[in-house]
């Protein structure tokens, strides 16, 4: 389309070939985003002067929170232990509910196209929700706390879990599974036997993967009333008490290095 | 004992390894699930969630295709632009930062130290930046793009470091070889492997945006988000319902299309 448009510069060469170069994309690449550019300043009231004017607040909020109220630290722990309580149970109960979702979506498993289809579209449909409208969701049915965070967490580590799993068993070998069906073997005793070994390690990898990441999210979900961290955070900057803003968020840096730390070793390990 | 059996025996049994790994993740199981409460669950959740579901059936269709400054296409349209200009801005910030923190091109000291800073701008969730700047700039989506630009910045300077150090050095030095200066080696060799490159990792970074940027709204820092929760705070479910269905559907196209453009940059 582009190349008839713009049609190719032609180059002679001195031995009489003629070579064709294609024009270059990237003029149409700048004025696409300039043309970006243009119409989301316009919609988004973008202002610079308001950031040379009042820039300075944010820094002075920065400035307030260092150095952070240690006195605050006993009131943190709960809210802490109850995110980190909340990432995992949410991470391992995902990833375990992702198998059966993996098996299902997987087509050199299960022989039919409408369940494969059925079950990808569950997944990526899952995915495509923020965390946080699921835990806001999840809050109007579980009532507010921890228990609506988990079930965000659950569903979304079902869906990124899944959704790798599924295409870790589709490029599996499969001679394996194939001996053992043949041996007379039944479907999910050959998939156990043959396939899960062979996606185990980058399961538990991708599991691993995911807690750290889910760590992170539940931390805010707390926001919308959904347990943990996220309610001290959005009181202590509703009441400006940003030194108190500045020891949770040490805090939590503190703990989603180690978290990450740990799992990054045992990452190592599996793969 | 056949040839099996040795093979068999022969497997490494590290099960005091493997055991005491276990029991340690079933000790953590057990302690996170007392951070579950069954108490707060109440009666009337089950109805809520069968109204939710209803309203996602059956979504307010006039809303949905409205296009006015109320309606879901102009929110979502909004929602783009702060994720877009949020992008923007992020992947411009993210240049210098990317090669302060390139062990290659600055000293090591430097680059430990703008890696630090990166660990700390990463840490900070959206939503507390999003609250930050709204003191800044007040409630609307300028804070937004505010917001999406400065939480874009650790993960762009983290790619963009490594797309600095995979170049292709072996182009620079033929062309030093037939005699290039150094700014034609850059204007030839360097920025034509990192424009693509870089533009592949915006329009991936672009991607996430959208997702974080119909959340912000939550904050009121613009977007969908704002009556996404208006709409949920006042149970009227069927709006709801619109909103979640233009959302899901914008997010997956924008999926859909920048993986398609990013393997097609990549591949050339």
């Amino acid at each position: 389309m582009y190349d008839k448009i713009f049609p190719p510069k032609k180059i002679q060469m001195p031995n009489g070939k003629t070579v064709l170069e294609k024009r270059s994309r990237t003029p149409l690449v700048i004025i696409l985003i300039m043309a970006g550019l243009f119409f989301s300043i316009e919609l988004t009231n973008f202002d610079i002067n308001q950031i040379i004017k009042n820039g300075y607040k944010f820094y002075m909020i920065i400035e307030e929170m260092i150095p952070p109220k240690w006195e605050h630290l006993p009131n943190i722990w709960t809210p802490l232990m109850d995110t980190i309580k909340m990432s995992l149970l949410g991470s391992v109960l995902g990833s375990l509910a992702a198998i059966p979702f993996a098996y299902l979506a997987s087509s050199n498993i299960v022989k039919s196209n409408v369940i494969n289809t059925a079950a990808r579209i569950f997944l990526s449909l899952l995915r495509t929700m923020p965390a946080l409208v699921t835990a806001l969701i999840a809050t109007f049915v579980f009532g507010l706390g921890t228990l609506a965070g988990t079930v965000a967490i659950f569903l979304f580590t079902l869906s990124y879990v899944g959704k790798l799993l599924y295409e870790q068993i589709e490029n599996a070998g499969m001679g394996s599974f194939e001996a053992m069906e043949s041996l007379g073997m039944t479907k999910s005793q050959a998939f156990r036997q043959a396939i899960f070994p062979q996606v185990l390690p980058n399961y538990l990898s991708t599991s691993l993967f995911c807690f750290e990441g889910n760590v992170r999210h539940a931390a805010i979900l707390g926001y919308v009333g959904a347990g943990g961290i996220g309610l001290l955070l959005d009181e202590g900057i509703g009441w400006r008490d940003y030194a108190s803003v500045g020891m949770i968020l040490l805090v939590l840096a503190i703990t989603v290095f180690a978290i990450e730390t740990v799992s990054e070793h045992f990452r190592k390990k599996l793969v | 004992m056949n040839h099996v059996e040795k093979q068999l025996y022969a497997a490494p049994r590290n099960y005091l390894y493997l055991y005491t790994v276990a029991f340690i993740l079933t000790v953590l199981f057990v302690w996170s699930v007392s951070a579950v409460s069954l108490n707060d669950v109440k009666e009337s959740g089950l109805s809520i969630a069968v109204n939710i579901i209803s309203g996602i059936l059956t979504p307010d269709l006039e809303l949905l295709l409205t296009f006015n400054s109320n309606g879901v296409a102009y929110l979502l349209v909004e929602t783009i632009a702060i994720a877009f200009l949020g992008t923007i801005i992020g992947s411009i910030l993210a240049i210098p930062l990317a090669f302060l923190s390139a062990s290659n091109v600055v000293p090591k000291p430097v680059a430990f130290l703008t890696r630090l800073l990166l660990i700390f701008i990463r840490t900070v969730p959206a939503i507390v930046y999003g609250l930050m700047f709204i003191r800044v700039t007040g409630p609307g989506p300028f804070a937004g793009v505010l917001t999406i630009g400065i939480t874009s910045i650790g993960m762009l300077s983290k790619l963009y470091v490594d797309a600095i150090e995979n170049l292709d050095t072996s182009v620079l030095e033929s062309m030093t070889s037939i005699g290039c200066t150094t700014m034609e080696k850059i204007r030839y060799g360097i920025v034509p492997q990192l424009f693509s490159m870089f533009l592949s990792i915006m329009i991936y970074r672009f991607d996430m945006n959208l997702r974080d940027a119909s959340v912000l709204g939550l904050v009121g820092a613009g977007g969908i988000g704002a009556p996404l929760l208006f709409a949920m705070n006042s149970y009227r479910w069927n709006e709801v319902g619109s909103i979640l269905i233009g959302l899901v559907i914008l997010i997956i196209i924008v999926e859909l299309a920048s993986n398609k453009m990013r393997s097609k940059l990549i591949k050339g």
